[in-house]
């Protein structure tokens, strides 16, 4: 079980000793995206950037036009909010193959607290047309989309978490760009979620199995674009869908499996289970996880309550 | 002056006139634009495209070309004026700007627009840019030269001074900034008690000859309206190709430069020309500079 900040640090630095054009660039906290790795074994595709986002996206999207394809670190927040209109205007607008990689994303970023907990990122990165948005399960599957984003002529946001989570997938895995994932089979609910979340979200449908209640598990690796009919088939049988994620529920993967139901399928239920609405804090993480509601257990409670006819916020 | 220089001077004079007179009827035909900024800026736009950058208009994407980005994109106007005078599409091509699918947007586009080297519009975000391209020809050790006009109203934007301050790290002797100073934005600041109608002075409080210094520039100041200043100021900046610095022009301008009506008011940041208008700047820049 690997970090995947671990796993991203390292799969960069493959990437880079094998196509000259994948460049890091910095704003200033390596060490902790793990963008060091870079730094140490292959300094010449290192650039320190600085604390100074918005410039850091600038000099990117300025790279790729001499054929570069640049990758950024830094944590999501300072990405996705500070800089949101570079990478609107410089990035999605122009198309430029920047990669846009979130460390320490969602929830959990070690006790950083409501200002560092980026939780809105999939809903404006996936109002953004041209960007690719992924966000991997686990290790295996994060490794799988590098190796498919460097080949990718285009902008691309990739949602990394900090921490490792109990891996979902194995070395074996393929990442299929737009594809839905059913990763547990069940009938009595259908459990939607992505990200490192997937892995919680399965350990939540362990817990229910227990209690007599087989939960199919469908993982959204790529939240932008999708495949609209794969999911379709994936909702269509559900009694009720839970969305689950470590995001906020307005915008994200909730949203957007309530825009393909209320399109696709008018009748089925929807519930959207993730940050209600609100700020976090400070905290570890089995504080977080229980108070937001997206531990394992948190989750089999939450799909108990939603299937006995309740959805409290 | 040099009589060689002298009728380089007066040619760009001609072609300035002519791209004010485009930039002015463009925008009234149009019904909406900037007029201001593109006229304080329109005699660094001439002497940069008729005379200081390596382009070739047949060949807009020529892979050592120099590049230009237009921070203040809201001066669009300007630059596709030149851009037309200089060949790289038709002048009659001006009358779509700001039209439904015209490749020239209300802001600069590289994806639409031939000689565009970078889209631009939200501001404090060209510097940025040429930073990118500048860092990635070092690397490459390609042999051109990238140049970013800034506005002065534009400069309050924070990017502006992320990327200030990281030029000079990486000893961007291929970059060079030009800040169009023409002391004037679309709203501005008041002066004291005066009632002028004219508020002004983007960065009217700053010395910044003493900031860019002090930052690791080379500075060099000009009046932005003068061609021949500007043509001795390329040169400068040449010498300094190699001094593992980069460059910044400070060009002090007016903003409407070059029609009597427009120059030096603030409310001429955008405005549509009356005929009479029209008549008097027609006579000012094509019948009268023909005399």
């Amino acid at each position: 079980m690997k970090a995947q900040r671990a796993v991203w640090g390292e799969t960069l630095v493959k990437l880079a000793r094998e196509d000259s054009r994948v460049v890091v660039l910095d704003a200033d906290l390596a060490t902790s995206t793990q963008a060091v790795n870079m730094a140490n074994e292959l300094p010449e595709s290192f650039l320190e950037m600085g604390i100074a986002e918005a410039n850091m996206v600038g000099v990117a999207m300025g790279m790729t036009t001499l054929g570069y394809r640049p990758w950024l670190s830094t944590f999501g927040v300072f990405l996705t909010s500070r800089s949101l209109d570079q990478i609107r205007v410089l990035v999605s607008q122009t198309h430029a193959p920047v990669r846009v990689c979130a460390a320490y994303s969602g929830l959990l970023n070690g006790s950083a607290g409501k200002t560092h907990q980026d939780l809105e990122d999939l809903a404006t990165m996936r109002a953004m047309p041209n960007m690719v948005v992924l966000a991997p399960a686990d290790e295996f599957e994060l490794a799988a989309m590098m190796a498919w984003i460097a080949e990718y002529d285009g902008p691309v946001y990739l949602r990394v978490a900090r921490d490792a989570v109990a891996p979902v997938f194995d070395e074996s895995y393929e990442f299929k760009p737009e594809a839905v994932v059913r990763i547990r089979d069940g009938a009595d609910v259908t459990l939607v979620s992505t990200g490192v979340q997937t892995s919680r979200t399965l350990e939540a449908a362990q817990l229910l199995a227990g209690e007599g209640i087989e939960a199919r598990v469908v993982h959204v690796p790529s939240l932008k674009p999708l495949d609209v009919a794969g999911l379709v088939s994936e909702l269509a049988d559900a009694k009720v869908v839970v969305t689950v994620e470590e995001h906020s529920i307005i915008g994200g993967l909730g949203g957007l499996v309530a825009e393909v139901v209320a399109d696709e399928l008018p009748g089925v239920r929807v519930v959207r289970h993730g940050l209600a609405d609100k700020w976090s804090e400070s905290a570890p993480t089995p504080y977080l996880l229980e108070k937001y509601g997206l531990g394992p257990r948190q989750v089999a409670d939450k799909v108990v309550e939603v299937l006995n006819g309740g959805n409290e916020k | 002056m040099t009589s060689d220089k002298e009728a380089k001077v007066a040619d760009l004079r001609s072609q300035a006139n002519k791209a004010r007179w485009h930039i002015l009827s463009t925008v009234t035909s149009s019904k909406a634009g900037h007029i201001g900024g593109p006229l304080s800026a329109t005699d660094l736009l001439v002497s940069l495209y008729f005379s200081e950058l390596n382009i070739d208009p047949a060949d807009p994407h020529k892979a050592d070309r120099d590049r230009f980005i237009l921070s203040k994109g809201h001066s669009a106007i300007g630059l596709y004026s030149v851009l037309a005078l200089r060949g790289y599409f038709p002048v009659e091509e001006l009358a779509t700007f700001d039209h439904a699918e015209s490749r020239l947007q209300g802001h600069p586009d590289m994806r639409l627009t031939p000689g565009v080297d970078a889209s631009t519009g939200s501001l404090g975000m060209g510097l940025s840019i040429g930073i990118g391209i500048s860092i990635a020809a070092k690397k490459q050790a390609r042999d051109f030269h990238t140049f970013v006009i800034i506005g002065d109203g534009e400069s309050q934007e924070g990017q502006v001074w992320e990327a200030v301050q990281m030029a000079p790290r990486y000893k961007l002797d291929n970059l060079t900034a030009i800040f169009d100073l023409n002391g004037l934005q679309q709203y501005g600041w008041q002066e004291g008690e005066s009632d002028r109608f004219d508020r002004s002075e983007p960065m009217g409080h700053i010395d910044l000859e003493a900031v860019m210094r002090g930052f690791g520039w080379n500075v060099i100041s000009i009046n932005g309206n003068d061609i021949d200043e500007i043509l001795t100021a390329f040169d400068q900046n040449r010498a300094l190709r190699d001094s593992g610095k980069p460059t910044a022009i400070l060009a002090h301008t007016t903003k409407g430069a070059g029609i009597s009506f427009t120059a030096g008011t603030f409310k001429w940041h955008n405005g549509i020309a009356t005929d009479e208008q029209l008549a008097t700047a027609r006579a000012e820049l094509i019948e009268g500079a023909s005399k």
